[in-house]
């Protein structure tokens, strides 16, 4: 019958810490550069000049009809050959960026374009310029109405990273991985990563939508 | 030393992308089933069928693909199943699949107003008449686009099955690349032939949102 040894893994605990440490710290750097070229490529559908929407357009459908994993391998095996050399680690980040960039875009142009006419029009009428119209008036309510897709994309990204060990950087399921070459104990292996894989989305689930309301757009909502 | 031509590339890539294709449709239509299945028991109200459920979407949503793709290769050999790549894949990505359908479709049946169900259980409808008659063919119009939608995240869902030493489009590509060393031609190629099987079908759905939307 089946014998499973979790004692086996779990002896290794420390490389599995790193791993989810190391997926953690991937994660909140590419939230926040790609929330940021999101709000940018969202302000560009939705108000930009029409030659950059239509840029915009283009990027983000390129990156939402391919695979995570296509986009990722060009960019670590593919850009070296232009003479741009990255290491795992970068070549994770920017494909996460670019990745969470083109969903988060799509998620702002929505939250943007539900604004009501009556809040530009009053913002306008107080003589704000276009730019405190837009970061003041427009952007955070735009923000709370979306942000609970925002949420789940940054928790899809988290998990898709999983495929980053596949270029060597070394997170949860390269530890997982590594692991398992070590005592071939790879269902063990893997079962406990994606245990852990499951608390990380509950617990960055839980943290964003804590943080949201307090730190990201709720700030000018309540003064 | 053999040259590869672009064409020499491309048309390898495409006879690849018919194994992304074949793995996307059983994918689809065995987690429609399953999918559906769940749904169903849902709305039986089995005992602990919610419970069940509600636990059964967290997991699969909440756990990365490419986990749930290495443990159904090594958890199936560990059953004594002689498990190849194709058996491991489609049996992922089927639960994957279906763990997103069912929730897609619950979204859906709940947005049938409470009256209709009301109006059945008063004509003293059973539960598969009421399922057939009324509420079913409610549902299955608002269930089409993002159901459509969803078929492109299985598409590239595929591309991990990849790492588990399926040769499909992704795979083929990783192959070639290393016969020819020319990635930066050969991702893109890859890339563009899941674009051209996405696009499609991404830009079908949106249009079937916006009609269905309109005839509202």
């Amino acid at each position: 019958m089946v014998a499973l040894d979790f004692g086996a893994v779990l002896a290794q605990w420390p490389a599995l810490l790193r791993g989810a440490a190391f997926t953690l710290g991937l994660t909140a750097v590419s939230a926040v550069l790609g929330g940021i070229v999101g709000v940018a490529c969202g302000w560009a559908r939705a108000w930009g000049p029409a030659w950059l929407a239509r840029a915009v357009g283009v990027y983000v459908e390129l990156i939402r009809n391919t695979p995570f994993i296509v986009q990722l391998f060009f960019i670590f095996f593919g850009l070296p050959s232009l003479g741009v050399k990255l290491t795992p680690e970068l070549a994770s980040v920017i494909a996460m960026v670019v990745n969470l960039g083109a969903y988060a875009a799509e998620i702002v142009r929505a939250g943007i374009e539900n604004t009501p006419r009556g809040q530009l029009e009053a913002a306008r009428s107080l003589a704000l310029n276009e730019w405190q119209v837009f970061t003041r008036v427009v952007l955070p309510p735009a923000l709370g109405r979306v942000w609970p897709a925002m949420v789940s994309q940054i928790v899809i990204v988290m998990l898709g990273s999983a495929v980053c060990g596949q270029i060597a950087a070394q997170e949860l399921s390269y530890a997982a991985n590594l692991i398992a070459s070590r005592n071939f104990r790879s269902f063990e292996a893997y079962l406990i990563a994606t245990a852990l894989y499951l608390g990380l989305a509950i617990f960055i689930r839980q943290l964003l939508n804590w943080a949201g309301p307090r730190f990201i757009f709720g700030r000018v909502a309540t003064r | 030393m053999v040259d590869f031509t672009l064409w020499d590339i491309f048309r390898n890539l495409l006879l690849a992308a018919r194994w992304t294709v074949v793995l996307s449709l059983i994918a689809f239509v065995g987690g429609g089933l399953v999918g559906l299945g769940l749904l169903l028991a849902r709305l039986a109200r089995w005992p602990g069928a919610q419970a069940f459920v509600a636990g059964y979407v967290q997991v699969f949503q909440g756990t990365p693909l490419l986990m749930q793709l290495f443990l159904a290769y090594f958890g199936l050999a560990l059953f004594g199943i002689n498990v190849s790549a194709w058996v491991a894949a489609g049996v992922a990505l089927t639960l994957y699949t279906s763990a997103f359908l069912t929730e897609i479709w619950r979204g859906c049946v709940n947005a049938i107003p409470k009256g209709q169900w009301e109006a059945a259980d008063s004509l003293a409808l059973s539960f598969g008449e009421k399922m057939r008659h009324v509420i079913g063919p409610q549902a299955l119009r608002i269930a089409v686009p993002p159901t459509v939608g969803f078929l492109v995240q299985v598409i590239k869902g595929t591309a991990l099955a990849s790492v588990i030493g399926f040769i499909e489009l992704t795979k083929a590509g990783t192959m070639i690349t290393n016969a020819t060393f020319r990635p930066f031609t050969v991702y893109a190629c890859v890339a563009l032939l899941y674009f051209a099987l996405c696009f499609p079908i991404s830009a079908y759905s949106r249009r079937l949102e916006r009609s269905f939307q309109r005839g509202r």
